[in-house]
C-alpha cells in the first residue's frame, strides 16, 4: 500500500465481491426502490423498538452481502462496521450474532466509507482474505437520539434533512470479480462553526471539499476522472455549498457528475417530509451498495468517488452549545483493470 | 510504508467561522415568517375555538358554569391530542402549523405522550417514568418559577395573592 498525503493506494485493488442493501417503507418509495435487495413494508422492521430494528436491517444486510459474495460465515475473517447509536450498539450486537472478529468504527454517517477503507486496507496489507464492511441508520433511532421523540410536534426548518432506515454491507476480497477499491482519501475533522444540529448539509459541506481537494491533490487527478462523485448525505442546502468551496479550490466538479446520496435516494417533490433530503449511516451505504455498484455492474460507470460526510457531533455536546465537527472519507472504485 | 509527507492546505480548512457564514448564509433556504405567524395564528385560533365549543357543550348539556367547564374541556382537548400523537398525526400537522400546535394544551400534551411513547422500550420505570417529562419538565419548571416571582411581586404590591 502506498501513502501520499492522506491518501492509500490500494495496490492489490481489493475487489468487492458481494454488497447488500437492505431499507425501509419510506426509501422503498423513493426513485432507488428497484435497486435495494429488500424493503420493509413497517418503519418498525419487524421488531418491538426501533433500536431492534436497526439492528436486524444490519444483521440482514451481512446475510445478503455473504450470500452475494458466495462465501459462507465461516470464511469471513473480519468485520469493521459501525452506526450512529451512542456506543455503536447496533454494530456490535449484530456483531455478536455473525460470531466473526470485530473492529467497531464511528465516523457518524461518513461510517459507510470509512468502514470501507479500513477493511479494503485489511485485504490489501494481507491481514484477511475476506472482509465485511457495514453500517445501519434507523430513522427513529437517530431523532430518538439526536433530536425529539418521534411523535413529538415540533416544526423542522426547511434545511433539516431525513434519516433514512436501512443498512448497507460489502464484502472485500483480494481476487474475485466486481468493481475494485483504489483509492481512500481519510478526511480530516473540519469545524467551521455551525452549531444548528438540524443544519448538516452545512456543517459538512467544508468537510467534503477538504477531502475531495485532499484527494484529487494526493491522486494528482481531475474530478473528469471520474465518471461519477457522490457525497454521502449533504442534500439540498449542503451540495450547492460543497460546490462553491470546491470552486474557490479551484477543482472543476463541472467535468464530472456531481450528486449526493440524500438528493439520489428520495423524491423530494414527492416525499415532502424528507425536507432537504436524506442523511444517515444508512444513506451513503444503501445508495452506493444497492444503486451505484449495480450500476458499475451494468456497465453504465466505470469509476466513481464516493465521499461519506459525517457530522460527529453528541446530544450532549450540542447542547453545552459545542459547534459540529465533521469529517468525510472518500473511496474511490473502479470497474475492471 | 512512508509516512504522510503532506497535509490538505486547502482553503476550507484555514477559512474562518465567519467568512463560511456568510457563504452559508447565501444558500439557506428561506423561511416566510409571515407565512408561519399567520399559520399558527390560525391554527393555534382554531383550537381554541374547538376548546370553546367544548367548554359550551359542558355549559349546555351538564349545565355547568364557565369555571367548573374549564377542566372537563382541557381534558378532552388532552385526549384528543393525546390520540392524534398515538396515531402518529400529530408531529404531521405541527410541521405545517409551527407554533399554532405548539403552544396550546395539545402541545404540552402531545411533548408529554411522545415522550412516553418514544420510551416505552426502556420500561415503565427508567422509560416512562423518567423520561415522560423530558421535554414538558421545562416547561412546569420555568411555569412554577414564574408563578412564583408574579405571586411575590402581587404580595409586594399589595394586591393580595390572587382569588
Amino acid at each position: 500500500m502506498q501513502v501520499k498525503g492522506q491518501t492509500w493506494t490500494y495496490e492489490k485493488k481489493p475487489v468487492i465481491l458481494g454488497a447488500s442493501s437492505i431499507v425501509g417503507p419510506e426509501e422503498g418509495e423513493g426513485p432507488l426502490a428497484e435497486d435495494f435487495d429488500f424493503i420493509y413494508d413497517n418503519i418498525e422492521i419487524n421488531e418491538k423498538t426501533w433500536e431492534k430494528g436497526e439492528r436486524r436491517l444490519l444483521e440482514d444486510a451481512a446475510r445478503k452481502a455473504l450470500e452475494h459474495a458466495s462465501i459462507k460465515e465461516e470464511d469471513l475473517q473480519f468485520y469493521v462496521g459501525g452506526d450512529l447509536m451512542n456506543q455503536i450498539i447496533s454494530s456490535s450486537f449484530a456483531a455478536r450474532k455473525m460470531g466473526v472478529p470485530y473492529i467497531g468504527v464511528f465516523g457518524a454517517c461518513s461510517t459507510s466509507m470509512e468502514s470501507l477503507a479500513v477493511a479494503s486496507m485489511m485485504i490489501d496489507s494481507g491481514a484477511a482474505q475476506y472482509a465485511m464492511a457495514g453500517t445501519a441508520s434507523h430513522n427513529c433511532t437517530v431523532e430518538k437520539q439526536f433530536r425529539y421523540p418521534t411523535e413529538y410536534g415540533s416544526q423542522k426548518p426547511p434545511y433539516a434533512q431525513y434519516t433514512i432506515t436501512g443498512a448497507g454491507c460489502s464484502v472485500v476480497s483480494a481476487q474475485g470479480d466486481g468493481p475494485h477499491v483504489t483509492h481512500a482519501t481519510i478526511g480530516k475533522v473540519i469545524d467551521l462553526g455551525v452549531k444548528d444540529p438540524f443544519n448538516m448539509g452545512t456543517a459538512m459541506a467544508p468537510a467534503a471539499a477538504d477531502t475531495i481537494t485532499a484527494h484529487m491533490r494526493d491522486t494528482g487527478r481531475s474530478p473528469g476522472y471520474y465518471d461519477l462523485i457522490v457525497t454521502g448525505d449533504l442534500a439540498a442546502v449542503g451540495l450547492p455549498i460543497a460546490k462553491e468551496l470546491l470552486k474557490k479550490e479551484g477543482i472543476a466538479m463541472e467535468e464530472t457528475n456531481f450528486m449526493d446520496c440524500g438528493l439520489m435516494i428520495y423524491d423530494r417533490d414527492r416525499q415532502k417530509y424528507v425536507l432537504s433530503g436524506g442523511s444517515g449511516c444508512g444513506c451513503s451505504a444503501v445508495v452506493t451498495y444497492g444503486h451505484i455498484l449495480k450500476r458499475m455492474k451494468r456497465g453504465e460507470l466505470h469509476k466513481v468517488l464516493v465521499v461519506a460526510t459525517g457530522a460527529l457531533l453528541s446530544p450532549l455536546s450540542y447542547q453545552q452549545g459545542e459547534s459540529i465537527p465533521c469529517i468525510a472519507h472518500a473511496v474511490s472504485l473502479e470497474m475492471g483493470g | 510504508m512512508t509516512l504522510p509527507d503532506s497535509r490538505s492546505n486547502s482553503k476550507v480548512s484555514s477559512m474562518s467561522p465567519d467568512e463560511y457564514k456568510t457563504i452559508a448564509k447565501k444558500h439557506e433556504p428561506p423561511r416566510s415568517i409571515l407565512k408561519n405567524c399567520l399559520k399558527a395564528f390560525f391554527v393555534g385560533g382554531l383550537i381554541c375555538l374547538i376548546g370553546q365549543g367544548i367548554q359550551q357543550f359542558f355549559m349546555s348539556v351538564f349545565d355547568m358554569s364557565t369555571k367548573e367547564a374549564g377542566s372537563p374541556t382541557v381534558a378532552v382537548l388532552i385526549i384528543i391530542s393525546v390520540i392524534l400523537t398515538c396515531f402518529g398525526v400529530y408531529d404531521k400537522i405541527a410541521q405545517w402549523a409551527g407554533a399554532g400546535t405548539a403552544v396550546p394544551v395539545t402541545g404540552f400534551a402531545n411533548s408529554m405522550c411522545s415522550a412516553a411513547l418514544e420510551h416505552r422500550a426502556e420500561g415503565l420505570v427508567l422509560g416512562v417514568g423518567a423520561s415522560m417529562f423530558k421535554l414538558a419538565g421545562s416547561v412546569i419548571v420555568f411555569g412554577t418559577v414564574a408563578a412564583f416571582i408574579i405571586g411575590i411581586i402581587y404580595a409586594l404590591l399589595g394586591t393580595g395573592g390572587g382569588g
